[in-house]
């Protein structure tokens, strides 16, 4: 390759970094293309100023010889033809030509190079051995190198390097070659390094001075380019970015800087007006013209933007970045129109429009010039808002140029296209060829109506193709919308009218209620022009009912329903059938009476609460709800259905149905419906037990579709079709009812002939030749009528019944399809244990089935032997008959003869169960009636519980030998009663026994929950009966009413074994020597159990008594517990004695107790039990358990506690284990045992009895044994 | 600043929108609607990347010739949208996100009202005044 003769032109990709040659040219012609084609063969790294990230980069270089022109001239800051490198080559190997020519020559190079102040500069010099074997007088290599170093390169040794043979194949030759390069490589490097920052600063020099008045951007714009070219010859595409990014950035800020009131001067030539828009060229790698503009200062601000972003874009595709220009495009055509409307530059109306389309089409096509198929495919979302861009600005155009009308342009409109046209000038040269180049295109949309529908179209469907394919859906559908837009005024609705809709569905599912109405509205308008009645009547029903829209228009929607409705028709019965959803809504329904359950024939009345969404009042000729009947169940049970709770349906009897807004409003109130659970109880069918109950949801099958929005949201206008009146046989109306707007009330009269369900189904407005139907009620509503069985009750009137006093009971008769007639009557059988008492005032209320008072009249009663009979005043059916009988129970003798049956009809049942009321109890008493009713051949049994007010007990009490009786009765009812009368009474007469009584003989009180005592004295002269029967009789009546009769009342009880076998005293005394007793000393504890009585007849016989020789004796158990602690039993605290069976036997025991307390402590308690030895068989099983647990405890707390004699615990521990060894033995084997003795047999003469303890005198030295 | 603001269920149905009352209010809300399909994208690309250290500003959604739309998402999924007027050339990012912090504080003030039922419209004087000292300060 010849070096370059003139300057080299500037064509970027041509161009490499200048490296001159100087010297014997031959030799490098020779050496050139090896040196081409191995310098870039290997990076280089390259470390940059200012902390820029070092790069690795393939040199290249652009020999050409060397001249003095090529050397810049001062101030020259053109760095595109600067030659970073010098190089200086010679082959000479022998001093006289060095010394005769060479040296000469280089000195002449050097100093020119100096002159110029370039110190990048190398000398190669070439050996070859050939070359050195002709000669003889040659120097070693080494010398000629010497030479020159010392002749040129002072310090810089480096300067002078020596290749040997290069054109030769052998390793030294490519070793010296890889050492030449990289030499070469490093200096060129250091050269640009030392150049470019060299140039940098001058360029921020530049920048510094930007505030100075004659500053011009151009001028420096064309400085910093000439560093992006560079950058860019160096393949440094990302700096080369760089540069032109600041560039871009800091016109834009001078922009922002004139709209901020800052304006510079030389902003002034950008803010011509703009007379060409032909819009980006993006097809050249520089644009040369626009940048001879900007070079002369004559760009406009559309020329500098569009050469910025051309060169911007040129260095992204080489950076393979094709999305980012298309991002970039979007920015820089919005941004351009922005800062021509900040500039307040003069455009003519749609030149930035036509500027645009032809700069979006341009990039668009130059990213599908550069990228295939696939990718472009995959990056839609990258090109599609360049695409809907030319779309709108295409659309704008049209609009503008008159060549949407259906009548095309008009001539001010045909001005405007030709002027447009004018500015986009002649086509460029690139795209002249190409058949769809956007300057072609725009020229052709803007030539024709027709031309202009294919090109939008065809973009429009580009756009809205692609925004399908990225799923951006919404935007899709705003294409389509302005699609539809476009179709409505070329007079094409059909089509208009699938994308409005297709959009609709959209705007609805999301719930924008705006979008909504302004769509519909544009649908309103398709359908009146498609004609399409109903779907438009429909449409305007909605709209009549858009709360976003005016007052006048809703008006304007609602008068075209109105007047289609009234429009007389040639065949009536061709009626429309509309959603009701859009006219009025169903707010509420309310049921009277509130059950919804009624009795045949009896009315209930329905009423509706309608909010109408007309704006002005609409008469409707008729409401109708239709209705669906299914006949009563035959085994639902009538007194059930009435207490079933129906679901929705409040205990007021109204119906809320959900608001659904039917034209927007957020979708999930309308499309998701609530969660409806109820209670589910499984009862078992033959005892009504529960098995199971749960909780269901009954509209799992609305729920789990609710997802699919599709489906669930129809549109009324979709399912306007299905909307067809059911002919249901029965039917509610209502004839000329005016619905205004908001809420009215409408009452309809429901039919309740037949018994069955009736389920409300649908409801249906009827305006003129409209209705509207809502074919759908939802939740379910329903209402029962019923035929009932006439049915008694007996209740007891208070809450309680009591025994022994007379009781207001309380018949209830509802009398369901029976009409109680003349003379029908209640018979009920007589039981002597619940005598009834009539009043003569007794008199029975009539109530009809809401519980309203009918009427009252007197109960005739009749009484005989066996049956009272009450004849029934005349009552219709489904009324509720009341009246009140007083009822007497006797009380039974006493809770042991409550065993015998009670029946009044004589029939043997199980015996009534005499329970013990909870928390209060009381004794009951199960009283059956059996009544006879009119309307039944079978008698009816009902069952009355009373309860008895008094509990009695008794109990025997002794002092020495004289005993006293006590009964203590208490009123266990909530009612205060008066006694009187008490006595007692043995049921066989002892006349030897006297019972003395010591009680008051006045009336007393007991109130309620509190007891009485009574005591009677027994006096006996002879030997007492084992056994004694005694009865306590009292009477009674309530305390509030003094006048009442007196009621009685009594208890039989049973006592045996009465007299006094044994007197026991204890008698406890201080240790020798003390006078009293202390605690922590031993005291003596004396025992004497003294027999009072001879041996009775009966003690002979069934007492077990050992006879020892001639004096017969009994065993008796001691046993001393002690069960608070208070003292220690020393050594035994129990053991047997032999008691002498004669009178006034006395045994004495003796041991030691120890006062763990000092004050006066009571005695230890001291039992006896009767012993009876092994051979004896078990009679009754002595009851120990008492005794032992109490021992057990106050055993353990002695343990912890208390110092405690540990022989004690020992013994009272065996003690505890005979014991409990005894309970554990089978019966049957003798062992012995012990049996207690019935109280009063032994009488304790120190029983509560207490001795006084002092205080230890060393309490300090108490020791503490814990076992 | 803004010139419209708002506030859209995780649902996508609009939970609160205002816009300056000079321009067609319906014009935003298609702009608005639109933009939630590059918010949805946006959603769905970072969404996968890190669920847990998303960035709740979504940055720039689109800009058109005369409005630029920033989109912001909760972490319930309840989208802001701010419109802002392309003249508007002072605004900077930072202050984007400022507005959307404001919003969202307000935002959950509405949700701990316990009175406000989470779905339905809001009401709130309070948010609404604070929108319009949104859009007050840029006339």
């Amino acid at each position: 390759m010849e070096p370059h003769e003139e300057k080299p032109i500037i064509y970027t990709m041509e161009n490499k970094p200048i490296v001159t040659c100087a010297g014997d040219q031959t030799l490098f012609t020779a050496l050139y293309s090896m040196l081409a084609q191995q310098l870039p063969r290997e990076p280089m790294e390259w470390r940059r100023s200012y902390g820029r990230a070092p790069k690795m980069i393939h040199l290249e270089a652009n020999f050409v010889q060397f001249k003095e022109e090529l050397l810049p001239k001062e101030g020259n800051k053109a760095l595109l033809t600067f030659p970073f490198l010098h190089i200086y080559w010679t082959d000479c190997c022998d001093t006289e030509t060095y010394k005769a020519t060479v040296k000469e020559d280089m000195q002449r190079w050097q100093n020119v190079l100096r002159l110029h102040g370039s110190t990048d500069w190398l000398i190669v010099v070439v050996e070859s051995d050939g070359k050195k074997k002709n000669k003889t007088n040659i120097l070693p290599r080494t010398s000629i190198m010497d030479k020159i170093r010392n002749d040129f390169c002072n310090k810089q040794s480096d300067r002078c390097v020596a290749l040997s043979d290069p054109l030769r194949d052998s390793s030294r030759s490519q070793e010296s070659w890889n050492s030449f390069l990289t030499k070469l490589r490093t200096l060129l490097l250091m050269s640009f390094t030392k150049n470019l920052g060299r140039f940098e600063d001058d360029m921020r020099t530049l920048r510094e001075k930007r505030t100075e008045p004659g500053w011009s951007f151009c001028d420096y714009f064309m400085v910093q380019e000439e560093l992006a070219f560079v950058f860019e010859m160096l393949q440094q595409y990302e700096d080369a970015l760089v540069q032109y990014d600041e560039l871009d950035a800091l016109f834009t800020q001078y922009v922002l800087n004139f709209g901020a009131g800052d304006g510079a001067n030389w902003l002034g030539s950008f803010c011509q007006p703009v007379r060409s828009w032909n819009g980006l060229l993006l097809r050249r790698p520089i644009d040369m013209e626009k940048r001879e503009l900007i070079q002369r200062g004559e760009a406009s601000l559309l020329d500098l933007r569009s050469y910025l972003f051309s060169r911007q874009c040129t260095l992204l595709i080489f950076l393979q970045r094709p999305w980012e220009v298309t991002q970039r495009a979007l920015e820089l055509l919005h941004n351009c129109v922005q800062e021509l409307r900040l500039l307040e530059v003069s455009v003519l109306q749609g030149a930035l429009d036509c500027w645009v389309f032809l700069s979006c089409l341009e990039v668009l096509h130059r990213i599908e010039g550069c990228c295939d198929r696939s990718q472009l495919e995959a990056n839609f979302s990258h090109t599609v808002g360049l695409w809907t861009y030319a779309t709108e600005k295409l659309k704008s155009l049209g609009y503008m140029c008159g060549l949407v009308s259906e009548n095309g342009p008009n001539s001010e409109e045909l001005n405007r296209t030709v002027d447009l046209l004018a500015g986009l000038g002649a086509e460029r040269p690139e795209t002249v060829n190409s058949l769809q180049s956007p300057y072609k295109k725009l020229k052709e949309a803007l030539s024709s109506v027709e031309a202009f529908e294919k090109h939008y179209l065809e973009l429009s469907h580009a756009a809205l193709e692609m925004y399908r394919a990225i799923g951006r859906l919404r935007s899709a559908r705003l294409v389509g919308k302005s699609l539809a837009e476009f179709y409505m005024r070329k007079g094409d609705p059909q089509t208009a009218q699938t994308f409005l809709l297709d959009s609709l569905k959209s705007y609805t599912a999301e719930g924008w209620s705006l979008p909504v109405t302004h769509t519909r509205k544009q649908i309103a308008q398709c359908q009146k022009q498609l004609q399409q009645t109903e779907d438009y009547l429909q449409t305007s029903a909605l709209l009549a009912s858009d709360a976003n829209l005016t007052d006048e228009e809703r008006k304007h929607y609602c008068q075209e329903i109105l007047t289609f409705a009234n429009q007389a028709s040639e065949d009536k019965d061709q009626r429309m059938a509309l959603s009701m959803s859009a006219f009025a809504q169903l707010r509420e329904l309310r049921f009277r009476p509130a059950t919804a359950t009624v009795h045949v024939g009896a009315s209930l009345q329905l009423e509706l609460r309608l909010c109408g969404l007309m704006p002005v009042p609409v008469r409707l000729e008729q409401l109708a709800a239709s209705v669906h009947f299914t006949l009563e169940q035959p085994g639902a049970r009538p007194g059930l259905a009435g207490s079933q709770r129906r679901p929705g349906v409040s205990p007021d009897g109204t119906v809320t149905f959900p608001a659904t807004s039917p034209s927007y409003g957020s979708p999930q109130s309308s499309a998701a419906p609530a969660l409806e659970l109820y209670e589910m109880q499984d009862r078992s069918p033959s005892d009504n037990a529960l098995n199971s109950t749960g909780v269901v949801c009954k509209n799992v099958h609305l729920l789990l579709r609710g997802n699919d929005s599709t489906s669930s949201l129809d549109t009324p206008s979709a399912s306007a079709s299905a909307l067809t009146m059911e002919d249901g046989a029965q039917m509610l109306k209502t004839n000329d009812v005016t619905l205004l707007p908001g809420n009215n009330s409408i009452v309809f009269t429901a039919p309740s002939m037949k018994p069955g369900t009736y389920t409300l189904r649908q409801l249906c407005a009827t305006v003129g030749r409209v209705q509207f139907v809502l074919p759908h009620i939802y939740p379910i509503v329903q209402y029962d009528v019923y035929s009932q069985e006439p049915q008694l009750t007996i209740e007891p009137f208070t809450e309680s019944l009591l025994a022994g006093l007379p009781q207001r009971v309380k018949f209830t008769i509802v009398t369901g399809h029976y009409t109680v007639k003349k003379g029908d009557a209640l018979q009920l059988s007589n039981s002597p244990s619940m005598p009834i008492l009539h009043s003569s005032s007794c008199s029975a209320r009539i109530l009809s089935s809401t519980g309203e008072l009918v009427g009252e009249s007197a109960l005739s009663i009749q009484a005989s032997e066996k049956v009272t009979s009450i004849s029934l005043p005349v009552t219709p059916p489904y009324h509720t008959l009341e009246f009140q009988l007083e009822v007497l129970c006797h009380i039974p003798s006493s809770s042991v003869r409550a065993e015998s049956e009670r029946l009044t009809n004589g029939e043997i049942r199980h015996r009534p169960k005499s329970r013990t009321r909870y928390n209060s109890g009381m004794a009951s008493i199960d009283q059956k009636v059996s009544i006879d009713c009119p309307w039944s051949i079978y008698s009816i049994l009902i069952s009355l519980t009373f309860y008895t007010p008094f509990r009695a007990k008794h109990s025997l009490l002794s002092a020495g030998k004289r005993k006293y009786i006590q009964v203590c009765l208490q009123n266990v009812s909530d009612t205060n009663f008066r006694l009187a009368n008490q006595t007692l009474v043995e049921c066989q007469p002892t006349p030897s026994l006297e019972l003395l009584s010591l009680n008051a003989k006045a009336h007393q009180l007991v109130y309620s929950k509190q007891c009485m005592y009574s005591l009677w004295e027994m006096k006996w002269s002879s030997e007492l009966p084992p056994c004694l029967q005694c009865v306590f009789a009292a009477s009674f009546s309530p305390a509030e009413a003094p006048d009442s009769a007196l009621k009685p009342y009594s208890y039989e009880f049973q006592l045996e074994r009465v007299s006094t076998l044994y007197s026991m005293k204890a008698e406890i005394q201080p240790a020798v020597g003390e006078q009293q007793c202390r605690a922590g000393t031993l005291c003596r504890l004396e025992v004497s159990i003294t027999r009072l009585t001879e041996p009775s007849e009966s003690e002979r016989e069934d007492e077990e008594a050992t006879e020892s020789e001639s004096l017969r004796t009994t065993k008796l158990m001691y046993e001393v517990v002690d069960n608070s602690s208070n003292w220690a039993v020393c050594g035994k605290s129990s053991g047997l004695v032999s008691m002498p069976v004669a009178a006034m036997a006395t045994h004495k025991v003796q041991m030691e107790v120890m006062p763990l307390f000092a004050g006066k402590l009571p005695f230890p308690s001291i039992k006896v039990f009767k012993y009876l030895p092994h051979s004896a068989l078990p009679m009754t099983q002595p009851d120990t358990d008492s005794c032992l647990e109490n021992d057990n405890l106050s055993l353990l707390d002695k343990g912890l506690e208390d110092q405690a004699d540990t022989a004690s615990i020992r013994s009272r521990g065996s003690i505890h284990s005979l014991g409990s060894g005894e309970q554990q033995q089978p019966r049957g084997v003798p062992m012995p045992r012990l049996e207690p003795f019935s109280p009063g047999q032994v009488f304790n003469c120190s029983l509560a009895r207490q001795v006084l303890v002092l205080p230890s005198t060393d309490d300090h030295v108490l020791e503490i044994n814990v076992t | 600043m803004a010139v419209c603001v708002a506030v859209i269920a995780k649902e996508n149905y609009p939970l609160y929108i205002r816009s300056v009352p000079s321009q067609s209010e319906l014009k935003f809300h298609y702009t608005v609607h639109t933009s939630l399909d590059v918010v949805e994208e946006k959603i769905s690309t970072a969404g996968k990347a890190m669920a847990e250290q998303r960035e709740l500003y979504l940055g720039l959604l689109y800009p058109t010739e005369d409005y630029k739309v920033y989109g912001y998402v909760t972490n319930s999924k309840v989208k802001f949208v701010i419109v802002v007027d392309s003249s508007n050339t002072s605004l900077r990012d930072n202050e984007i996100r400022s507005m959307f912090r404001k919003l969202h504080n307000s935002f959950t003030d509405v949700m701990c009202n316990p009175f406000y039922n989470p779905g339905d419209p809001i009401q709130s004087r309070a948010f609404d005044s604070m929108v319009s000292a949104m859009m007050v300060q840029s006339s």
